[in-house]
């Protein structure tokens, strides 16, 4: 997996409520258990890791990201757009 | 066991954003006017993610006030007594004495003086110039009771209510409750905001609750909250006393109710709603199927429409199907700690003149929200009793209960 991959699983985890010893790329946000508040939280911390802008509206949470893997490919393609 | 009196109302003041007093407001909701559009209280060069919201348009201080009294009035004060005034002239009310140490000055604010907070920090922090003077008293949280009280001359009980978006109705109800108790025998009770500072709003982005475009409460394809601003007053007195003067009576207050969530700080819960709704009407001794018209919280977020949907269905069960729950918070935006005076000034008018406000910009039905909005145009209603709502971050709720006088 990409530094970036690794990054964004880093902070999912620490959001995550325990008992969730191993996050996948194919795992559901939902089924971690990140709330609402949990997944603002999360934008805000990747955005200042990657110093990037994540387009992100609460009330269109289930539709933006359903999966870990969804946040990887956003921040991997915002970090990219950065560099070029 | 003390008195009890019946509270109505017999004085009404809007600074909104459709509109500067409370015939341009009322006229403005009922034809469907959005006071929603690009922002212009922030000036260049600071840049926002968010580009809409609910200003209150050339609102001129010198129009209202000397030059050397607005160096002492953040803009959520000059608003507060802009409305305190129109409120207290609709009534005809004198304060002489004794009624000025009798009357109460009950006024919520979510934020207080951002304005003077936001320059504050930028002289401090970036341009590193020298304070203001008067800024303290600008800012403080209870400046526009302490205006309106000045302004006006209210020598009774006066204090600010902060409990962020139910600030005006939690101000309201204990107006509402010294009155009926004799504590107080006049009250002036509402709420004021002006909360559109480039600080604020960068605040409000974080949070990531805000829609790009429109409020569109309780609508399929809603996209969050716009913020609003602006100040709504109520001159409340006990009926005996409004009909001996021969007051224009324009409404009465029937109860109150508040609770607490205890919950999540963020996540409106319909539990907690529900119990604030249960209590007004208790307090009213009003039953669910008492009520027709509902000036719901309705903020335009996904979790706030679903979960006043439910709460609202929990109160009134089958009759929840005949109730008219508009949001007019698709017009005038969140105005915070003014959104629930400003609600109770069009749910007092609505009982009046028996016109349901609509929920404008409304799209079409979202399943989850299936009660009716009243969408996209008012609605001529007979309206006996009404409700209106207001839930606040960190769990707080509070409702109104109101009868028509006839």
């Amino acid at each position: 997996m990409s530094d970036v991959a690794n990054g964004v699983i880093a902070i999912i985890a620490s959001k995550v409520r325990v008992g969730h010893p191993k996050i996948e790329l194919s795992d559901r946000l939902e089924d971690l258990g990140l709330e609402s508040l949990d997944a603002v939280e999360m934008i805000f911390d990747l955005e200042e890791k990657f110093d990037i802008q994540i387009p992100y509206n609460a009330n269109n949470a289930r539709t933006e990201f359903n999966t870990v893997g969804e946040v990887v490919s956003a921040v991997e393609q915002l970090v990219g757009s950065k560099a070029s | 066991m003390s008195d009890v009196y019946r509270v109505v109302v017999t004085g009404l003041g809007v600074v909104s954003p459709i509109g500067h007093s409370v015939a341009s407001y009322w006229e403005n909701l009922k034809l469907g006017i959005s006071g929603i559009g690009p922002i212009t209280l922030v000036p260049k060069p600071y840049e926002l993610v968010q580009k809409v919201a609910a200003e209150v348009k050339d609102f001129d201080p010198l129009k209202h006030f000397e030059e050397r009294q607005i160096s002492a009035l953040d803009r959520v004060s000059q608003f507060a007594v802009v409305a305190a005034r129109e409120a207290i002239a609709q009534a005809a009310i004198t304060f002489d004495m004794p009624l000025s140490v009798r009357t109460a000055t009950i006024i919520g604010t979510g934020a207080g003086g951002q304005t003077t907070q936001d320059e504050n920090s930028r002289r401090v922090y970036q341009d590193k110039k020298r304070v203001f003077p008067l800024t303290i008293p600008k800012l403080m949280a209870n400046a526009p009771a302490s205006q309106i009280s000045m302004y006006c001359g209210l020598r009774g009980p006066a204090f600010a209510v902060a409990s962020a978006c139910a600030s005006a109705t939690h101000a309201i109800g204990l107006a509402f409750h010294m009155l009926r108790s004799g504590l107080v025998d006049c009250a002036v009770a509402g709420g004021t905001e002006a909360c559109l500072t480039f600080g604020s709003l960068r605040a409000w982005e974080a949070m990531r609750v805000m829609a790009p475009d429109t409020c569109r409460p309780f609508s399929m394809n809603r996209a969050g909250m716009v913020l609003g601003e602006g100040a709504a007053m109520l001159v409340l007195e006990p009926l005996n006393r409004a009909e001996a003067r021969g007051a224009d009576i324009l409404g009465e207050i029937v109860g109150f109710g508040m609770s607490a969530d205890a919950a999540d700080l963020i996540s409106p819960d319909e539990g907690g709603m529900a119990r604030a709704m249960l209590s007004a009407l208790a307090d009213a001794r009003l039953s669910p199927e008492d009520i027709q018209y509902v000036n719901a919280h309705g903020t335009g977020t996904t979790a706030n429409d679903v979960a006043e949907t439910k709460a609202l269905h929990a109160v009134f069960g089958k009759h929840a199907g005949k109730l008219a729950a508009s949001s007019t918070k698709s017009m005038v935006g969140h105005a915070l700690g003014a959104a629930g005076a400003l609600e109770m000034v069009a749910t007092l008018l609505a009982l009046r003149e028996g016109i349901a406000p609509p929920t404008i910009s409304y799209l079409g039905p979202d399943p989850a929200c299936d009660l009716d909005c009243v969408p996209n145009a008012a609605r001529a209603m007979s309206i006996e009793a009404a409700l209106s709502n207001s839930f606040a971050f960190g769990g707080l709720n509070a409702a109104l209960a109101a009868k028509r006088f006839s």
